[in-house]
């Protein structure tokens, strides 16, 4: 049996990988998750200096979801090139580091020192965070922005670029189709769906930032009709996400013509959702006679 | 210490006053556990996704066995007050660091849902502590096992038993001394208890709340500000679930 899936030229053991923000880098869950059995660690996204966040509460449940409104907290890609990548040097996973920035400038000075870090197998840049004000989802909403962003980060970029897209817009295989013309090697969706909840007891929004960013079993439907898609409209590879949250979820991604996959806030529900994910797609390939798991890319259409 | 993830089976569930439950649950979480941490409890209903922390009230080893005291806030707890002796709940913990047992004088106070995991703490700490509870009313939950422990003093909101006021009110009022105070309570109360520690120049624990998601330090959910820049995040955060919950006062903003 073959499980081994390619994005451009990265070849990962199997297509289970984590979301972005999820998983910090891995450190915290590697109590529960062997590291090496997963086809890649998708960091927490890193700025050219240290992100404070939003203010709490940050984060509330909905029915089969949650809403989060971190604001990309993050320490600067300095202490994460001394501290975080280091702790993945000895594991056998392949390394994506998830990148955001305030301004195009930002988001180079990552991607530049990214460059010279051996264990940085890709990047996913994320133009599609719905909690910062600047940036973000800025960069992701409009198909021109996105094909310029997109055009600045290839021509600096060392390692395979993901461009990671919003489902807040009408059409996202016009931003699709814009990544892929600013040269992106792979594209990744679903980011979080804004969102709102309202505390009906105090009269007052649940998250400090008013809108957060829905995630959870709720939005799979939308990304696997989002993926499936993205996947007719370009030729690059897709990293689907949005609620997955057990093999079947994750194979009808597959289906829907996602090459991997990425599980995010299952792993807060359950840290061990990875794992049971890698393994419940081996099951499936036993069961219907599936050699290769590239067989099953996109096999619905 | 390992964090374990698994089947916790109830012991036993009982009301100690409007809303507020005790669960004992019997656990291998309860080899690990210190005084001061928590655990996540899972809910059943599929629809609820995330772990509802909850502080560690009792710690049994040889029952092997802890106690929740928890009060009703929505329909995750609500849940947990139907599960009865012998039935299931998915639990992971312990989790966060728990009170350092320090000092000869100690000053232990807990306000509302503070209360509980206050009691493992005066407990283990074996000294002659004096104990502060405040409370809303007179439906005083816990307060006796507490007077095994210490002299303890209570504060209730309504007036009806011991001080109308607040807990710190009571230390101010009683002059009430010691030479390290642990806290946990609502935020207005920490806060209170911060500026009397200051005053008094007491070294001071306090036990934070934040709405959190993982638990265990990843997702960033449940940051409290700190005076300096943290050491993990390099920001002005720490993580409640992983940093904390427990806290030195005068390292955090309130």
């Amino acid at each position: 049996m073959n499980t081994q899936v390619n994005l451009a030229g990265v070849t990962l053991k199997n297509p289970v990988m984590v979301a972005s923000g999820t998983f910090g880098s891995g450190a915290e869950y590697s109590e529960f998750v062997d590291l090496n059995r997963l086809g890649a660690v998708v960091t927490k996204g890193v700025a050219n200096v240290p992100w404070p966040g939003n203010a709490t509460p940050r984060v509330a449940e909905v029915r089969s979801g949650m809403l989060n409104a971190i604001g990309l907290q993050n320490p600067g890609i300095d202490v994460f090139c001394q501290r975080d990548l280091p702790f993945l040097e000895g594991y056998d996973t392949k390394v994506i580091v998830n990148v955001c920035g305030k301004t195009t400038a930002d988001y180079l000075e990552v991607v530049e020192c990214l460059g010279q870090e051996k264990r940085v197998d890709m990047l996913e840049i994320n133009i599609s965070c719905p909690n910062v004000k600047e940036g973000g989802i800025a960069f992701g909403q409009d198909p021109k922005a996105v094909e310029a962003i997109t055009k600045e980060v290839k021509k600096h970029a060392k390692q395979p670029v993901i461009m990671k897209l919003s489902p807040n817009v009408t059409d996202i295989t016009e931003m699709a189709r814009a990544a892929e013309a600013g040269g992106a090697d792979v594209l990744s969706l679903i980011n979080t769906l804004t969102g709102m909840k309202i505390d009906i007891n105090r009269q007052t929004f649940a998250l400090a930032n008013k809108t957060g960013g829905m995630s959870g079993p709720a939005v799979h439907p939308i990304a696997v009709r989002m993926v499936y898609q993205v996947a007719q409209a370009v030729k690059l590879p897709i990293i689907g996400m949005g609620g997955i949250e057990n093999a079947e979820d994750a194979i009808e991604m597959i289906l829907a013509g996602a090459t991997a996959v990425s599980v995010g806030t299952a792993n807060f529900y359950n840290p061990m959702a990875t794992l049971e994910i890698a393994d419940g797609i081996e099951d499936y390939m036993k069961r219907m006679h599936v050699e290769n798991v590239q067989d099953l890319i996109g096999a619905v259409h | 210490m390992a964090k374990i993830q698994e089947m916790a089976t109830v012991l036993e569930q009982t009301i100690l006053a409007e809303s507020v439950y005790s669960m004992w649950l019997a656990t291998n979480v309860a080899k690990e556990a210190a005084a001061g941490q928590f655990v996540s409890l899972y809910c059943g209903e599929g629809s609820r996704l995330l772990p509802r922390p909850i502080s560690i009230c009792q710690i049994d080893t040889d029952r092997n066995a802890i106690r929740l005291v928890y009060r009703l806030a929505g329909k995750g707890t609500k849940e947990f007050s139907k599960l009865q002796t012998d039935e299931q709940v998915r639990i992971l913990g312990p989790l966060g660091n728990g009170f350092p047992l320090e000092g000869q004088h100690p000053i232990v106070i807990g306000g509302g849902i503070g209360v509980p995991p206050m009691l493992e703490l005066a407990k283990q700490l074996k000294q002659d502590s004096t104990i502060v509870l405040g409370y809303r009313d007179d439906q005083l939950f816990l307060k006796e096992q507490f007077e095994s422990y210490g002299q303890v003093e209570i504060a209730t909101d309504d007036g009806s038993v011991g001080l109308h006021g607040t807990v710190v009110d009571v230390l101010r009022q009683k002059n009430v001394t010691g030479d390290v105070i642990y806290a946990c309570g609502p935020k207005p109360m920490l806060a209170a208890v911060k500026k009397f520690a200051e005053e008094k120049g007491i070294k001071c624990y306090i036990s934070m709340e934040e709405r959190m998601a993982c638990g265990i330090g990843a997702c960033l959910g449940c940051v409290c500000q700190t005076k300096e820049v943290d050491a993990h995040s390099h920001v002005h955060n720490a993580r409640v679930c992983k940093d904390g919950p427990v806290f030195l006062a005068e390292e955090v903003e309130l």
